[in-house]
């Protein structure tokens, strides 16, 4: 059978990658420039037997994904900055009552309204820190229209494996631009599906008690088994409990789930990185002018490399710390006034030789801009 | 194509449809052409005012950078269009205008090639809201990139059924055009 081959948007590839991934429910509040991914979800879903909502602000959308998705459903909601900013409620309580959701931040310029219709990356440490108290967060971005489309796929297998919430923190460079997507059959991208419990009805279901590999096997809600979800801190049925003990327990519990796991949740792509003597690191549509920059360089023998990554958080150091033991300089680009760049640091040996190259006038950083952050580092002078 | 790539804004005002041709050319070059391409455009207050845009890259090799700075082709549709934007291309470039609404700077670096697309699809349609499609078949005779065949394909998936005939004949009064004056 002939794959379906076609010319998108990035925001309409984050449709087709939730449907593949067998998303059925998505509630919303359109805003630039996430606004395609609602207006093509209204299309899609009913096509697929699913529903989607329109609702009275960004908040109630938060709440409606997560109370669909603990019935059953697949669940996706979208957004930039400033509704994303209004989520941050519910999504905590996503984290707390350990519900799979995914939250599409398509980023603007901010902080406040700020600049609705062009690219920028500076919510990297809001969709890390959003929502209060410690937890942890799963991250993802991506910078082609084939990867968004994959890393939504990611997105939902890994809010179903661990029951969290999933950011995917695009950009409006990203969601707007057209190129070729390449829609797989069925069956060739591996989709996980919700882990039910084998709780017959009629015997007690234990919601938050984890099985011995640490996962939590769901009931639909309003399903075979009553229950209750808050977003206090739980014992094992869900009732509200204080016990330090059993607060620690359910943080530690929570963190760990992520924490633990990174190396399998984390993501990124090496080119050009074994004898990289500059090494560049980027994410989203930034990455793109970094390869441009790695291009062009290669095709002139100089030694430049790019790792880009496609999981923000859990933050890789790991991998950015081996990344960038041999290079004599590294450069974060990014378009924001320095948020990557500190983590970044945090996890190399060397912090002296990791450079920032970015910008955030609303333009997307462009090869110029790299070139002259390389010629500074190199004491060439621009 | 003579190039590698080629970097191509497509400029005019908010609803002659720039941005819908932009779509048009860069599909026909990414699914029917086997070429690489990627679409992008001006949103918001930039896209309702007089001097609207879309850009389009198309390449044999892999696209990084996805905007155009400096374009080989410009195409402008409104005068306005032409004076933001003429200073960008590239020396040796080409840029095609209608003349009933862009009077040229009388020096270029590029090629200045003007089509009377407007009064041609007046005259012989009486359909002047054709005039991107018109236009797109102007520049595909005229650039030779991507083949006759696929704009045509991409226009009859894109357009609303009623009116892919009419569109069609659009694009051949413009690749007639484009003979005429080769």
């Amino acid at each position: 059978m002939k794959k379906r081959i076609r010319f998108v948007q990035g925001n309409e590839a984050v449709v087709e990658g939730s449907l593949y991934a067998g998303a059925s429910f998505f509630a919303g509040y359109p805003i630039t420039p996430s606004t395609e991914i609602a207006e093509h979800f209204s299309v899609r879903l009913p096509q697929v037997g699913g529903k989607f909502v329109q609702m009275e602000d960004e908040l109630s959308a938060m709440c409606a994904i997560v109370g669909a998705s603990l019935t059953g459903n697949k669940s996706i909601t979208a957004t930039s900055g400033p509704g994303f900013s209004l989520k941050q409620e519910a999504l905590g309580f996503a984290v707390m009552a350990e519900i799979p959701s995914i939250i599409v931040n398509i980023q603007r310029g901010g902080p406040s309204t700020g600049n609705p219709t062009h690219g920028a990356q500076g919510d990297v440490m809001q969709a890390r820190w959003g929502t209060h108290g410690d937890h942890s967060m799963v991250v993802m971005t991506a910078s082609s229209i084939q990867d968004v489309f994959r890393v939504t796929i990611d997105a939902f297998n890994i809010a179903e494996t661990f029951r969290t919430p999933v950011i995917l923190l695009l950009d409006e460079v990203v969601g707007h631009m057209r190129e070729k997507l390449v829609i797989p059959e069925p069956g060739e991208i591996p989709i996980i599906e919700r882990l039910r419990t084998s709780v017959r009805t009629g015997v007690d279901y234990h919601p938050y008690q984890p099985r011995e590999d640490g996962r939590l096997p769901m009931s639909d809600f309003g399903g075979k088994h009553r229950y209750n979800v808050t977003g206090l801190f739980h014992d094992m049925w869900g009732f509200p409990t204080t016990k330090p003990h059993m607060v620690r327990k359910l943080l530690r519990h929570m963190v760990d789930k992520i924490e633990c796991y990174s190396n399998r949740i984390c993501q990124y792509k090496k080119y050009y990185i074994e004898d990289a003597e500059t090494l560049l690191i980027s994410y989203g549509s930034s990455a793109r002018t970094a390869m441009e920059m790695v291009s062009y360089s290669r095709k002139r023998g100089r030694k430049v490399g790019l790792l880009e990554l496609q999981t923000l958080w859990p933050f890789p150091a790991e991998v950015v710390r081996h990344s960038c033991i041999n290079p004599a300089s590294v450069v974060v680009v990014e378009m924001n006034m320095g948020q990557m760049v500190q983590q970044v640091k945090a996890a190399v040996d060397d912090p002296g030789k990791i450079y920032l190259c970015n910008r955030y006038d609303g333009e997307m950083i462009n090869f110029e801009n790299v070139k002259d952050t390389l010629r500074i580092i190199q004491g060439k002078g621009i | 194509m003579d190039r590698e790539s080629y970097r191509i804004i497509f400029s005019g005002s908010g609803g002659q449809g720039v941005i819908t041709a932009a779509i048009v050319m860069a599909e026909a070059a990414a699914l029917h052409n086997n070429l690489y391409a990627i679409q992008t455009q001006s949103y918001g207050p930039e896209a309702r005012g007089s001097a609207t845009r879309s850009d389009v890259i198309i390449s044999s090799s892999e696209i990084y950078y996805p905007k155009v700075i400096n374009p080989h082709i410009l195409v402008c549709l409104t005068q306005e269009a032409y004076t933001k934007f003429s200073d960008t291309i590239i020396a040796g470039g080409l840029i095609i205008y209608d003349p009933y609404f862009v009077k040229p700077a009388l020096s270029s670096d590029a090629v200045q090639q003007p089509y009377p697309m407007y009064d041609s699809i007046v005259s012989e349609l009486n359909a002047p809201i054709t005039l991107n499609i018109c236009m797109l078949g102007a520049f595909t005779e005229r650039t030779k990139i991507i083949s006759e065949d696929s704009m045509l394909k991409v226009i009859e998936k894109r357009m609303p059924p009623k009116f892919i005939e009419l569109n069609k004949s659009a694009f051949k009064i413009g690749v007639k055009l484009a003979k005429e004056v080769s």
